[in-house]
């Protein structure tokens, strides 16, 4: 009897929670489908959800009237070059703070996490200023070196915050055994680091590839990832509802695979570590 | 000899990150408090002047201002009441046993990975349009008149725009402080006689009150800056009904390019978000010694 009651309640937390994740989800699911529509279709009403004549138009069609594939490439350069930057720059601090912490290394942190509190608008004057007086401005480097360095602190917290979990014993049990610093690097550290790289890398992937105010501040033709692209989507002209989606599934497509993959990194990512 | 040997070399592997932190930190903030003092207009080069504080008299005596930190205040609570509130219901409902757990889950946080500009545009166009939206079918559906939800209520859609982002992150959040309540504390005060209602109030809340405490300071730092949901979707319009402080600063510095009062604008958005941060730091503070 117990039994019988917990499978029907079973059920009906299913039906209700895959409605609720259904709407939720809608508005991307709606954006896929219409990318596969015409233009006509796509404002038709009453609007269809799956029987229309599927088409693949819209795609070529945002390519070769934009080149598309120009702020697709800028968007791949920008995310991966500043995380792979800040990766490194980020790797050898957040090392030598969790295994030779001194009284300051809770302050510097702590001073680091403050950086990222400043709101952006704060500096939006100097660093356009900056950046147009060293002909940075709509150049990929200019992106580059702005979302390095404010992602920077989150890449050393969630370095840090895994670093910290590497037991200091086997650094020391390896080192009884004779290995060199060479070898304790590369057979025993690295192995143990890389999992935390790896999430780190992941997560700050998602946070440049949609960051939207820089991108948008600095960027015009050139330069512009696919943040600024779509931006230019708000002031278009005729029918546009099947190419605006084409577009943004291409945009998303890449990050929504990378983060359905690293869900738990997020959480620990975003709160600093202080939700795990 | 050999800690102090590595106690340099820590310091050197520091040292980069330390000093581009520094430099990021203090020479734009330096440039724009020096700026704010400044009559300096982009259209005009080489009129700059000093200007004592009539550039922040300017800001704080403009009407848009004020009506700027209204909206951003109602962003900031609006999308937080509507997040929390939803966060911890949607926490709560993916906790129980169902069947495609996983799939619901990946479909709940879909919304967060989405690029604002693309999660604006989506809702502008296919679903807030008067004419071609797909709310409009849905109130013609009802016979109803369809509602143009970006001239008439331009707040409350970008709320509701960013709500839609944000409601993911609350949910992950809480699911995950959730999942590491005790089983065992839970099924004691179900034995206890505690009916689901107060085993809420007193045992799941409580323990959840640190992972809302930590959303609600993340989200306010970032939705104090809320930009690109309203440069696509409203412009801060119509007239700057929903013009937020991030986005007034924007249009003071590119549109109107006044690099003085747009500087005084960003000072004031620096302390506000300030206030916020002293007690976000301290929250993360006390996990670090934990």
């Amino acid at each position: 009897m117990a039994r019988n009651v917990s499978t029907q309640r079973k059920i009906v937390v299913t039906v209700v929670a895959w409605t609720i994740g259904i709407l939720i989800f809608f508005p991307i699911l709606w954006t896929f489908l219409t990318s596969f529509k015409t233009e006509a279709e796509a404002i038709a009403s009453p609007p269809s959800l799956f029987f229309f004549d599927w088409t693949t138009e819209n795609y070529h069609e945002v390519q070769s009237r934009s080149n598309y594939f120009l702020h697709f490439m800028n968007s791949v350069v920008v995310s991966f070059g500043s995380t792979l930057i800040g990766l490194i720059i980020a790797i050898p601090s957040a090392w030598a703070m969790a295994f030779s912490p001194t009284k300051r290394t809770k302050d510097v942190l702590m001073w680091m996490l403050s950086t990222k509190m400043m709101p952006s608008v704060g500096v939006l004057v100097p660093m356009y200023l900056l950046f147009r007086n060293t002909g940075l401005l709509d150049t990929r480097t200019g992106l580059v070196i702005v979302l390095t360095l404010i992602n920077l602190p989150i890449i050393i917290w969630m370095l840090y915050t895994y670093f910290k979990e590497i037991p200091g014993e086997i650094l020391e049990a390896a080192r009884m055994d004779g290995a060199s610093l060479t070898k304790e690097i590369i057979y025993v550290l690295t192995p143990m680091a890389i999992p935390g790289i790896a999430s780190t890398l992941l997560l700050n992937i998602i946070l440049a590839w949609n960051e939207a105010f820089w991108t948008l501040n600095l960027s015009a033709a050139k330069a512009a990832p696919l943040t600024a692209f779509i931006a230019s989507y708000s002031s278009p002209e005729g029918l546009f509802y099947a190419k605006l989606s084409a577009a943004s599934t291409m945009a998303i497509a890449p990050i929504l695979i990378l983060g359905w993959f690293s869900q738990k990194q997020l959480v620990r990512g975003l709160t600093f570590g202080a939700v795990k | 000899m050999a800690t102090l040997h590595t106690r340099s070399a820590a310091r050197l592997m520091i040292a980069p990150s330390v000093l581009l932190l520094l430099a990021w930190m203090i020479v734009p903030l330096a440039m724009t408090i020096y700026f704010s003092f400044l009559r300096y207009n982009l259209l005009m080069p080489g009129m700059e002047e000093f200007a004592g504080f009539s550039n922040y008299s300017y800001f704080l005596t403009d009407p848009a201002f004020f009506q700027a930190i209204f909206n951003t205040l109602a962003i900031v609570l609006g999308v937080l009441f509507i997040t929390v509130v939803g966060g911890i219901a949607l926490a709560l409902l993916l906790d129980q046993p169902m069947f495609g757990q996983g799939i619901v889950r990946i479909l709940v946080i879909a919304p967060f990975l989405i690029m604002p500009t693309v999660a604006a545009l989506v809702w502008k166009n296919m679903f807030m349009n008067p004419v071609n939206g797909l709310f409009a079918w849905v109130a013609k559906l009802f016979g109803l008149q369809p509602f143009d939800f970006l001239a008439n209520a331009p707040l409350m859609s970008v709320i509701l725009i960013v709500a839609w982002q944000w409601l993911p992150f609350a949910t992950l959040i809480l699911l995950t402080a959730l999942q590491s309540l005790d089983e065992e504390q839970k099924e004691a005060a179900q034995m206890d006689g505690a009916g689901a209602w107060s085993r809420f109030i007193y045992l799941v809340l409580p323990h959840l009150s640190r992972a809302i405490t930590v959303v609600i300071l993340i989200q306010t730092i970032f939705l104090l800056s809320v930009f690109a949901e309203i440069l696509v979707t409203t412009n801060g319009g119509p007239g700057t009904q929903s013009t937020n402080l991030t986005f007034l600063v924007y249009a003071q510095a590119l549109l109107q390019f006044d690099v003085g009062g747009a500087s005084a604008g960003g000072i004031i958005a620096v302390i506000l978000a300030n206030i916020v941060a002293f007690f976000l730091m301290r929250m993360i503070g006390k996990t670090l010694e934990a």
